[in-house]
């Protein structure tokens, strides 16, 4: 946050050391390929995963799997979310449609939504709906059971508080359970956001016409094993980049919850 | 709003025994009951017929061991509990439910970590539509009264545990209510940051003029708070005594050594023989 020399050094430490490990990794597993003499099929090195990826993207066939795996992910995160999110709410907030609606709810969340994505496509299409449906599906859980969790969390000592100065049952929703449940519903976020690449994929595998899923079962029926690499290492990467975007939207909106430990003194 | 005198109240009144002040007292406490019902169909009596009469501007201090019902009594009054049997009157009305004419300073601060202090403080303007701009005047006039000027767009988990209970006063106070209630306000603080708290509550009730119930565990802070110390025993709790503290004020923390005030710590400390000592 500020020049405090001892954080400034301790990022730097940080960042050397996992820089340092990465190095280390790549250059073991690089050694290891060649030291063995393991077929570039089984295992390529990284400098063969690196060739493969950098052709991918100057022949431009990565962009645009990647372009409809990202719009994938995105789409069905956010029906999903969004979904999840409101009947979360109508069940957190009523203890009759959680008895009516919940049971089903998690005879749903039972089923591997890998076993319902053939019937997905077939309903949807070999297109970008079905991936999204299917993405949706696996989105939906998380903010479901964490906004019903969050909704959940006030203190009592808090709601009593609201109640005692003649809040409303909206006043306490609005002014108190819907921010205790911010934190809950940026948990489920983070969890649906990284299930949500898994979503896309899976729904490419079952059956698609684009995609970096699509691409993956393209090149390993080829053998080209150094081309699959390259495309998990985008896959991490959009994994990686989304679950730090909804990171740093967390500590934007439920800043409070990082604030504890910065008392001043005194009574 | 119901018309004061009802059926119910005049059956309830001829139970208080000075019915000539029923004018003029601020709250009427008649036949106060409250029985909780436990999973095993026992009941425990936490309330047994609790009568009393809080007048304007009085300083009343309930005192009592744990489980005496001297929170229940609180809750009930500030409306977040139901009572079982028995009526409470506010300025002539029934009370039925939490009341804007009511101020709550509760155990812990309870504050909400996302709200500022100033922010904090106008939580009770904000739920009943105040005027924001008349209103927040006033809080910051509060937050300055209580020593934190400066600190009005601090978040709570900026603040000292100390720090933060007096915002929890501010908040109480911020929609000027004529009735205080505070639940042990300063038990969780150490014994010097509660002295100065004890100090900063009669600077503001001696300026204020509000009628305020505090509950405490602690005889001495009891004493040397009130005009009149409740003294509640528990199974059941009931009022076993009330005590006119007639020590002179201004009072100072100098009084606490004088065998007078000994003498009010003694005639409270004799009813918990029995019961067990207070904690504290």
């Amino acid at each position: 946050m500020n020049a405090d020399p001892k954080s400034l050094h301790g990022l730097v430490g940080r960042v050397a050391l996992s820089v340092g490990t990465f190095v280390v990794f790549i250059l073991g597993w690089e050694l290891a390929v060649r030291a063995l003499a393991i077929p570039k099929i089984v295992l390529p090195p990284p400098s063969a995963v690196a060739v493969a990826f950098w052709e991918g993207v100057r022949e431009g066939e990565l962009h645009w799997h990647f372009a409809v795996t990202l719009y994938e992910i995105l789409a069905g995160f956010v029906v999903g979310a969004i979904g999840g999110l409101l009947l979360g709410f109508v069940i957190g907030l009523s203890p009759l449609l959680e008895r009516i609606f919940y049971p089903y709810v998690v005879a749903f969340q039972t089923v591997p939504k890998v076993a319902i994505a053939p019937i997905i496509v077939v309903w949807f299409g070999y297109g970008v709906a079905s991936k999204v449906v299917i993405t949706a599906t696996i989105a939906f859980f998380p903010l479901l059971a964490n906004t019903i969790m969050g909704l959940r969390a006030a203190p009592q000592d808090q709601v009593e508080m609201m109640v005692s100065y003649t809040a409303t049952r909206w006043q306490v929703f609005r002014m108190v359970r819907l921010l205790q449940a911010l934190p809950y519903i940026f948990v489920g976020l983070d969890v649906a956001i990284v299930l949500s690449v898994i979503g896309a994929i899976v729904g490419e595998f079952v059956g698609a016409k684009a995609g970096l899923g699509y691409l993956i079962l393209q090149k390993n029926f080829n053998f080209d094993m150094a081309g699959t690499f390259g495309i998990l290492i985008v896959l991490s990467a959009i994994g990686v980049g989304l679950h730090a975007l909804v990171g740093l939207a967390q500590r934007r909106i439920v800043f409070w919850m990082d604030m504890a430990g910065e008392r001043v003194m005194g009574a | 709003m119901r018309p004061f005198v009802s059926s119910s109240l005049r059956r309830a009144a001829s139970t208080v025994a000075d019915a000539d002040a029923a004018g003029e007292c601020l709250v009427r406490i008649t036949g106060l009951q409250k029985i909780y019902r436990s999973k095993d169909g026992s009941d425990i009596h936490a309330l047994a017929d609790i009568n009393l009469d809080i007048q304007p501007a009085e300083l009343i201090s309930v005192v009592g061991p744990s489980g005496c019902g001297k929170t229940t009594l609180l809750k009930i009054l500030a409306g977040i509990l139901d009572r079982s049997a028995g009526e409470v009157f506010m300025q002539g009305h029934r009370l039925r439910g939490p009341s804007r004419a009511i101020g709550v300073v509760f155990q812990a601060p309870v504050l909400l970590p996302w709200r500022t202090v100033l922010g904090n403080v106008m939580v009770p303007v904000e739920i009943q539509r105040r005027d924001r701009a008349e209103f927040e005047a006033r809080a910051r006039q509060l937050i300055a009264a209580v020593g934190l000027s400066g600190f009005e767009s601090k978040y709570p988990q900026e603040l000292s545990g100390g720090m933060q209970q007096r915002v929890g006063i501010c908040r109480a106070l911020v929609h000027d209510p004529s009735f205080l209630l505070m639940d042990e306000p300063f038990g969780a603080l150490d014994a010097m940051t509660r002295e100065a708290l004890n100090e900063e509550l009669l600077r503001i009730w001696s300026t204020s003029r509000k009628t305020i119930l505090l509950v405490t565990h602690s005889i001495a802070e009891a004493v040397y708070l009130a005009d009149r110390v409740v003294v509640m025993t528990p199974r059941p709790g009931r009022i076993v005594d009330v005590i006119f503290v007639d020590l002179p004020r201004p009072r100072t923390l100098a009084m606490q050594n004088t065998s007078e005030f000994g003498r009010f710590v003694a005639r409270i400390r004799r009813h918990f023989g029995a019961a067990g000592t207070l904690d504290a």
